[in-house]
């Protein structure tokens, strides 16, 4: 009997550390791609780099600087559609989303949530870079404001219906009419949420870098023209890696340090502001 | 009798409401609008080539006209298969560490970590993976495999570095966050006292866990699994950055090869015809397809293994 037990508490101790072992797994990685992007990256860092622009093979110097205001300047734009209208469908969603179209927005949006981010891109170029004949900045926000619709569209819903209940029903029962009650009282309290999510899409869309590909193409010049290619970090730390150049590889892991940097700000920031929101 | 609310708030509400359904209406929009600019782009293609031929045809040639999709399809499923493989028991294991086994601090941690994961660009990724993990894989493991397990097809010829098993490697990791994040969430909707009836019979947190919550959690694991799959097919920075971009079939792991979403990522932006746009945009609809079908019934698993206990499916 005692052998029995010694075996069931000997295979629960092995389980255990199976499990611990798959987080050490993943955790490697994880601190390898930090550690390297942080060390390496660091290098490549100075004042210049994140203001010039890029230099030709065995030039020293130059920069990411057209790239992160590329980055800057098309998610900026994506928002100005993007935000509205996945904002809105979260809105939809919370406040009047219990019926069949809501079922079917919901569902479509988590589905979509999961669909390569190429197609999107490709999508962009069928109705804008076609249409213009050449590649553009609108082009690689239209497909990055594609990209943001459907998460958004979940996060703000998961964050309106965090607002307490007894809220709405007070303002009913005040005889506010339902649509003032969820503009003035539902919504206001959900601002913060509102922001967080805002800022979770827009730090997901500064990531992306497979859409933008053949929609803004790339820019080795500074541009601020919506009609133009626009240069990307992401792009650009894409290019700088896959070309042959050692000194451009130490480029790529600056400008993948930028990238998180800015990814890494703008989701602490959302977090804080969630943090906040729930103490408070 | 009830008081008349006064016009202008009925207004205000019927404006609302429509105003929210219009806005909630875009998500649906998204998808059609999918659907109808690959079909318009793609279209130029099938009326010259044949379905059969582009899906089974292995010659890729864009000057020459013809598109057979063949190994990229094939490269698709094989990165992903490698991915799911090793990612479905890590996965599995981070999320009964998290929420069975580790203390409060640890699994904050832990969490956040799995966070951290999910966030990292793609194109990172593909940097780390070209410099660090190809030299690794190229040195040390491929070598080590060629020699133990050579005589298998999946580990035969010269280690490259670069190639399937690069690729799934690299997607493994990069699906985990996706995997975990379900199946935490389908467990922690578990009734506790499904845990507690099995510990307070006497089972160890293993059997516990063995007999009671993975059959419970099944499902849900499976939709978590068939949702990270989808991922690993639509993935293309990292993939494309460590697979070599061959357009060719090989059994071995070591072997250079194509991915859908790497083709496109590719030759996009330098194709001229029509035509190869369109073989171009066909490959798009064919990877839209598929993972919104994946996704699909991946979320269907997760809801039904969410169900109350007590109702019997």
């Amino acid at each position: 009997m005692k052998w029995r037990s010694a075996r069931r508490t000997a295979t629960n101790a092995v389980m255990t550390g199976l499990c611990a072992g798959a987080v050490i797994i993943a955790v490697v990685p994880l601190l390898s791609v930090l550690w390297l992007v942080v060390s390496r990256g660091l290098r490549s860092m100075s004042l210049s780099f994140f203001t010039s622009l890029p230099a030709p093979v065995g030039e020293v110097g130059g920069g990411v600087g057209n790239a992160i205001v590329g980055t800057l300047y098309m998610v900026g734009l994506a928002c100005v559609f993007g935000l509205p209208l996945g904002v809105g469908a979260g809105v939809y969603l919370a406040e009047r989303g219990d019926g069949r179209l809501g079922q079917a927005v919901r569902f479509t949006a988590e589905v979509l949530a999961g669909v390569p981010s190429i197609v999107i891109g490709v999508v962009a170029y069928g109705i804008i870079v076609v249409r213009m004949h050449h590649f553009s900045a609108i082009a690689g926000a239209c497909a990055l404001a594609i990209l943001m619709v459907p998460t958004l569209a979940r996060t703000t819903e998961e964050m309106i219906r965090l607002v307490p209940s007894t809220l709405r029903e007070a303002g009913l029962a005040l005889g506010v009419p339902p649509w003032k009650v969820s503009l003035r009282v539902v919504l206001r309290t959900a601002l913060g949420g509102l922001l967080t999510a805002a800022l979770l899409a827009v730090a997901r869309a500064a990531g992306e870098t497979a859409p933008l590909l053949f929609t803004a193409l790339n820019n080795q010049y500074w541009s601020f023209r919506p009609d133009q290619p626009m240069a990307s970090l992401t792009v650009q730390i894409y290019n700088y890696a896959i070309s042959p150049y050692e000194d451009w590889h130490d480029k790529a892991w600056g400008a993948a340090l930028c990238l998180l940097l800015l990814i890494g700000t703008l989701s602490i920031v959302a977090r804080l502001l969630h943090r906040e929101r729930k103490g408070s | 009798m009830r008081p008349r609310r006064t016009t202008g708030a009925r207004l205000g509400d019927r404006a609302f409401g429509a105003l929210l359904r219009v806005l909630g209406s875009s998500v649906l929009v998204v998808v059609g609008t999918i659907l109808f600019v690959c079909w318009r782009l793609a279209r130029p293609a099938f009326t010259k080539l044949d379905v059969f031929g582009f899906i089974t045809g292995s010659n890729w040639d864009p000057v020459q006209e013809s598109f057979g999709a063949w190994p990229f399809i094939y490269g698709t499923l094989v990165t992903a298969l490698v991915a799911i493989a090793i990612a479905a028991p890590v996965s599995i294991g981070i999320a009964l560490f998290v929420t069975e086994m580790a203390p409060a601090g640890v699994r904050r941690i832990t969490t956040f970590l799995v966070e951290i994961l999910a966030a990292i660009p793609s194109v990172v990724y593909g940097l780390w993976g070209l410099m660090v993990l190809i030299p690794i894989l190229q040195t040390k493991v491929e070598p080590f495999l060629g020699g133990v397990l050579g005589f298998l097809p999946l580990f035969k010829g010269p280690p490259m570095g670069f190639g399937y098993l690069a690729a799934g490697l690299l997607l493994s990791i990069m699906i985990l966050p996706t995997i975990t994040s379900v199946i935490i969430e389908v467990m922690r909707t578990m009734p506790a006292l499904l845990r507690e009836g099995a510990l307070a019979l006497g089972a160890t947190r293993w059997e516990a866990i063995r007999m009671v919550i993975l059959p419970y959690a099944r499902r849900g694991i499976l939709g978590g699994v068939i949702l990270g799959l989808a991922r690993a097919l639509g993935e293309t920075m990292a993939v494309t950055m460590v697979i070599g971009n061959q357009p060719e079939v090989h059994a071995s792991l070591f072997a250079a090869g194509y991915t859908l979403p790497a083709v496109i990522a590719n030759e996009f932006s330098e194709a001229t015809s029509d035509v190869h746009v369109g073989a171009l945009a066909g490959l798009a609809l064919v990877l839209f397809a598929v993972t919104f079908t994946l996704s699909a019934g991946a979320r269907l698993l997760v809801r039904m293994s969410q169900k109350p206990l007590g109702a019997r499916s």
